[in-house]
């Protein structure tokens, strides 16, 4: 196993007045490879886990190891085999060039400069950036969105073997949003990168990633396949997480006794289960949208 | 100087240039024309770079034009004789409400307002009382501010705005970090706001949803207002709104979608219970 979190504790300034439980017992065991989503609302714990699983946190009680040894105590270049992008990754950005935050990183690693220049192109094209045009920029003249981007970029030019992404889409709009997320995990699947995605947007996690763990007060309250998890109304509400609205509008057409299933999580899912229940015949010609790659955000 | 008979915002052949090293230029605007009524709620919505936060700088004067003219109630916002005026009358609030904090508790954080503005104690305790009512969080007056959650943190952003007495509030992305929760709270409040207390909200968003909300949604698209209408106009515009790098709501495409099936919808669905009513 990769990953695995064992009983982990983590207290926030232990006897003080301030003193908060953040995480309490959890257990998780991630393989690699695999692409995990973590939801959760404010305050459930999952930034904090997000810094244990990279080593930034000491464990109040409990071991984070990374295969087999503990990620905080481990040296150096064991920890760097995770990355992990904040939530609000500008607070980052200190260099004067976009060229030169992104290659800030692979610098530091001694690559040489040609190899250097190579992957922050890289990584750049990777978030939807044009490096040709964004190279020279000066952080401070970028949008919000396109600042996020840089960020992250400057993360993925250190080519770890495990990705965090601390709320990784906020502030980019619908498209930029779900091709940032197809061109991650298509790069997740060529290179068997894991991929863990902290969210509590469930827009954002809803088709893409294969299993949600499920935090609320610190503690795991489900780990299974997405699907499963969208779709369970009882533990969204139970954890003041909005359902899908797709997922919202077949449950309401099942109470009002249409038998169409309850599961789809995307529009386009949704749209062709209620055209079968309906009996419509398919669409002349293609299909009304060139389904697929858009089908998998909507 | 102000009178009640033109809008509110009043945007005139507006362009705004970015300055960059080396003599470049962005042109950020690219000829903004825009009228806002008071008591108007209205969505801004684009892709990542298209000028929405440029534009919603304009506002309270804290960019001023390259050419053209931003009024705010009558008032150029060139001229730096209106400034505070400007600045008391259209309060902003942004993504990340950290940012925007100040105080040791909540309450002498709202007060921080209208005590710049010179508002006699007595008054500013009113005012603040009144303001923290309105966003729901009276019981946490006396709380730090960042024990607060991200919800709150916001809905106490928008109580300095309130407690200043501005009669419009821009959104720059308010609900972006926040979870559902926080993101209720906060829609709610603006949307009570808007009806009970009129005031005129300028809302920038990349929820689809949370656009529908608006009376009225604007598109930007490189520097420019491309699409203008009701929530259910814009979004009937399925294709255009793909080709801007744009989506519509997820009710709205599956309501799309089942059109291309050959099934007979009206346009205006925008919400789960409107597409139930359509099917049963």
């Amino acid at each position: 196993m990769l990953i695995q979190v064992e009983n982990l504790t983590h207290v926030y300034a232990p006897g003080t007045p301030f003193e908060r439980v953040a995480l309490r017992q959890v257990n998780l065991q991630i393989a690699a490879g695999e692409q995990v989503g973590i939801l959760g609302p404010t305050g459930s714990g999952k930034s904090t886990l997000a810094q244990h699983l990279a080593g930034l946190l000491k464990p109040t009680a409990g071991h984070v190891l990374l295969d087999g040894v503990p990620v905080h105590s481990a040296p150096r270049d064991h920890r760097l085999q995770v990355g992990i992008a904040f939530q609000y990754p500008e607070d980052q950005i200190f260099e004067q060039t976009v060229f030169r935050e992104v290659a800030f990183g692979p610098r530091n690693l001694g690559l040489d400069e040609a190899e250097v220049t190579a992957r922050v192109r890289w990584a750049l094209e990777m978030t939807g950036l044009n490096s040709e045009v964004m190279s020279q920029r000066m952080p401070f003249t970028l949008s919000g969105g396109e600042m996020r981007r840089v960020a992250l970029a400057s993360i993925l030019a250190l080519r770890p073997r495990v990705l965090i992404l601390d709320e990784p889409t906020a502030g980019q709009d619908p498209q930029s949003r779900r091709r940032l997320l197809e061109r991650i995990l298509t790069w997740q699947e060529e290179t068997g990168l894991t991929l863990i995605i902290i969210s509590h947007t469930l827009e954002d996690l809803g088709h893409t990633l294969e299993r949600l763990v499920v935090l609320k007060g610190g503690q795991v309250v489900a780990d299974g396949p997405t699907r499963h998890t969208l779709s369970d109304s009882a533990l969204l509400n139970a954890v003041g997480l909005d359902m899908p609205e797709p997922v919202k509008l077949l449950q309401t057409l099942r109470q009002k006794g249409r038998k169409v299933r309850t599961d789809l999580v995307s529009a386009a899912e949704a749209a062709t289960e209620i055209a079968h229940v309906w009996g419509l015949p398919p669409p002349p010609g293609p299909s009304p949208r060139r389904g697929g790659e858009e089908g998998r955000g909507a | 100087m102000s009178t009640d008979s033109r809008p509110f915002i009043e945007i005139k052949d507006l362009e705004y240039v970015y300055p960059l090293e080396g003599g470049e230029q962005i042109k950020a605007l690219q000829g903004v024309n825009l009228a806002m009524e008071r008591g108007e709620f209205v969505a801004l919505i684009g892709p990542n770079g298209s000028g929405k936060s440029t534009l919603a700088r304009h506002f309270n004067a804290l960019l001023l034009p390259t050419s053209g003219t931003v009024r705010v109630d009558g008032l150029p916002t060139s001229d730096p004789r209106h400034l505070g005026a400007i600045r008391q009358k259209v309060g902003m609030v942004f993504q990340n409400p950290d940012n925007q904090i100040i105080a040791t508790t909540l309450e002498e954080d709202v007060a921080f307002g209208p005590e710049n503005l010179g508002i006699p104690p007595d008054e500013i305790r009113q005012r603040v009382e009144a303001a923290l009512a309105a966003v729901d969080l009276l019981d946490y007056r006396l709380h730090p501010p960042q024990m607060l959650s991200g919800g709150q943190k916001q809905r106490a952003a928008i109580a300095g705005a309130l407690a200043a007495r501005s009669s419009c509030i821009v959104f720059d992305e308010p609900t972006s970090m926040l979870d559902p929760l926080g993101r209720r709270q906060v829609m709610d409040t603006i949307h009570q706001l808007n009806t009970a207390e009129r005031l005129t909200i300028l809302l920038i968003t990349h929820s689809m949803s949370e656009a529908t909300l608006a009376q009225r949604v604007l598109v930007m698209d490189a520097g420019r207002i491309v699409l203008d209408g009701s929530p259910a106009q814009v979004f009937s515009q399925v294709e255009r709104l793909r080709g801007l790098g744009l989506d519509v709501p997820p009710v709205v495409e599956i309501a799309h979608r089942l059109r291309g099936w050959g099934m007979e919808l009206p346009s205006s669905i925008l919400t789960v219970e409107q597409m139930v009513e359509a099917l049963c």
